[in-house]
């Protein structure tokens, strides 16, 4: 589904990817982690586009992401996304929110997308908050928003940043189950996150970088039980203790 | 002083002061719209059109607006005539309009382009990943919240141009100041006349701008 071959990417001199290839495959649950600055984030726009890369390959549902030729607004539109500062538009209600893309970009009639956008927000337990603005919803609310945000778009692969690490601790549970119940209802993932309870519970892979290099990409059970290198063992047992 | 000539004087001043401001808003409307392009001909990642905007901006913010109304004044008719091959004058509304917007344009342009840059790139991500594309996430996800951040400085740069437009006396305008100057000079009574004016003139920009601090207190709260 999700194909990243020998990615290198640099900004100015400084390389942030070094030869990252990943397979994820259609219905598989993979958790990116890693120290900060390692390169998650780059990596996982470089999958939707949303950063451009020198060289290498990310192929998408058999679609060439770097291919200047694609339609990359088409390409996008087929791939989630939620960001770790959530990101809905504070300038819409939360309907407007959930409708404006399936609007103008899936051409659908505002009474369908408002169909469909309801319907989503009733998933994510948020059908009463329909009518707020963003700024009064709770970050937990509007992280759940965000999600159905990206599902009201019919996608075939969702990609999350750090969906949780701007939360408050109370709230991260809440959207940690919307996307257990995602992943159990066989949505391809892609999520950077460092809740390795997640990722023990959900993950099918997990793939962690460091200096902008995939060091390891394993089975959850494996990456658990005995990480092979030192630098994923070491930052294992930093985050275990936390 | 003797202020009973002035109500006579009201029907042909309120005609002026309709000039004034049908100056005043075409010029906001219109270097609204200038502006904003050129805000995004800015930033643009075409080094060539932001570079030219960035021309633009810099000339008309380093030379006098009298200097720009006087000039188009004898320019557009021309440029017009070239243009359409005709040679039908303009007349001094049309070149102090045109005048004003371009020149108005360019200070927009700086507002505008910071309320863009104010916006953070998580927005314009948003919208993008969403399938948006670049004129869909300007039009409906940026530029819509630049404009409420810069609705302050947008209407007091708007009170600026509303006293500037009185500079059209120089290419014979019957705004606001010049037929209250010149009623004034008809009955001999300059100095009330242009008292009155300034009393005028005071109560809309002050009240003007009394609202958009109640705007910016209400928006920073
Ligand atoms: N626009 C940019 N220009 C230059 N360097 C950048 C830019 N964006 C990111 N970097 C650098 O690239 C590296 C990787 O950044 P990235 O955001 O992908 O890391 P990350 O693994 O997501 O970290 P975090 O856990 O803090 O989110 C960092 O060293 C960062 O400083
Ligand atoms: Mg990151």
């Amino acid at each position: 589904m999700i194909s990243i071959e020998h990615i290198n990417k640099w900004y100015g001199d400084f390389q942030v990817l070094t030869d990252c290839t990943a397979d994820i495959s259609k219905g598989e649950v993979v958790v990116v982690c890693g120290p900060s600055g390692s390169g998650k984030s780059t990596l996982i726009k470089c999958v939707n586009a949303l950063e451009p890369f020198q060289e290498g390959r990310i192929i998408v549902d058999g679609i060439s992401v770097g291919d200047p030729q694609t339609d990359l607004p088409l390409l996008r539109s087929r791939i989630g996304m939620v960001f770790q500062n959530f990101e809905l538009f504070p300038h819409l209600s939360i309907t407007e929110n959930l409708m404006l893309a399936q609007q103008r970009v899936l051409g659908r009639s505002a009474d369908e997308a408002r169909d469909t956008g309801l319907k989503l927000l009733d998933r994510v337990g948020l059908k009463a908050q329909a009518a707020k603005f963003p700024g009064q919803l709770s970050g937990g609310q509007q992280q759940r928003v965000a999600i159905a945000r990206a599902l009201a778009m019919n996608p075939i692969a969702m990609l999350f940043d750090e969906p949780t690490s701007a939360l408050d601790p109370e709230m991260v549970n809440e959207v940690l189950d919307v996307m257990t119940e995602l992943a159990q209802e066989g949505m391809t993932m892609m999520c950077v996150t460092h809740e390795m309870g997640f990722a023990r519970r959900v993950a099918n892979r997990v793939i962690f970088m460091d200096k902008g290099h995939i060091e390891e990409d394993c089975s959850a059970v494996e990456f658990f039980g005995s990480p092979r290198g030192e630098r994923a063992q070491h930052f294992l047992s930093k985050i275990l203790h936390n | 002083m003797d202020f009973s000539n002035i109500l006579p004087a009201l029907p042909s001043m309120m005609d002026g002061l309709w000039l004034t401001l049908k100056l005043t808003v075409l010029s906001i409307i219109g270097g609204v719209v200038i502006g904003t392009l050129l805000a995004l001909a800015r930033l643009s990642k075409y080094k060539f059109l932001a570079m030219a905007a960035g021309f633009y901006v810099n000339y008309f913010r380093s030379i006098p607006l009298l200097l720009v109304i006087t000039w188009f004044y004898f320019m557009v008719p021309f440029i017009i005539g070239w243009v359409t091959g005709t040679n039908r004058p303009v007349g001094a509304l049309t070149s102090c309009l045109i005048a004003f917007m371009l020149f108005e344009a360019a200070y927009f342009c700086e507002i505008v382009r910071a309320g863009i840059q104010s916006i953070s790139k998580g927005q314009i991500n948003a919208a993008y990943a969403l399938g948006l594309n670049y004129r869909q996430a300007m039009q409906l996800i940026v530029l819509p919240q630049a404009f409420r951040k810069m609705m302050p400085l947008l209407m007091q740069q708007s009170i600026i141009l509303f006293q500037d437009t009185s500079l059209v006396y120089a290419v014979g305008l019957m705004d606001f100041l010049n037929t209250a100057r010149s009623r004034g000079d008809i009955v001999g009574q300059p100095h009330e006349f242009l008292l009155f004016a300034g009393l005028i003139y005071f109560i809309i920009s002050f009240g003007a701008s009394s609202y958009v601090t109640y705007l910016k207190k209400r928006t920073t709260v």
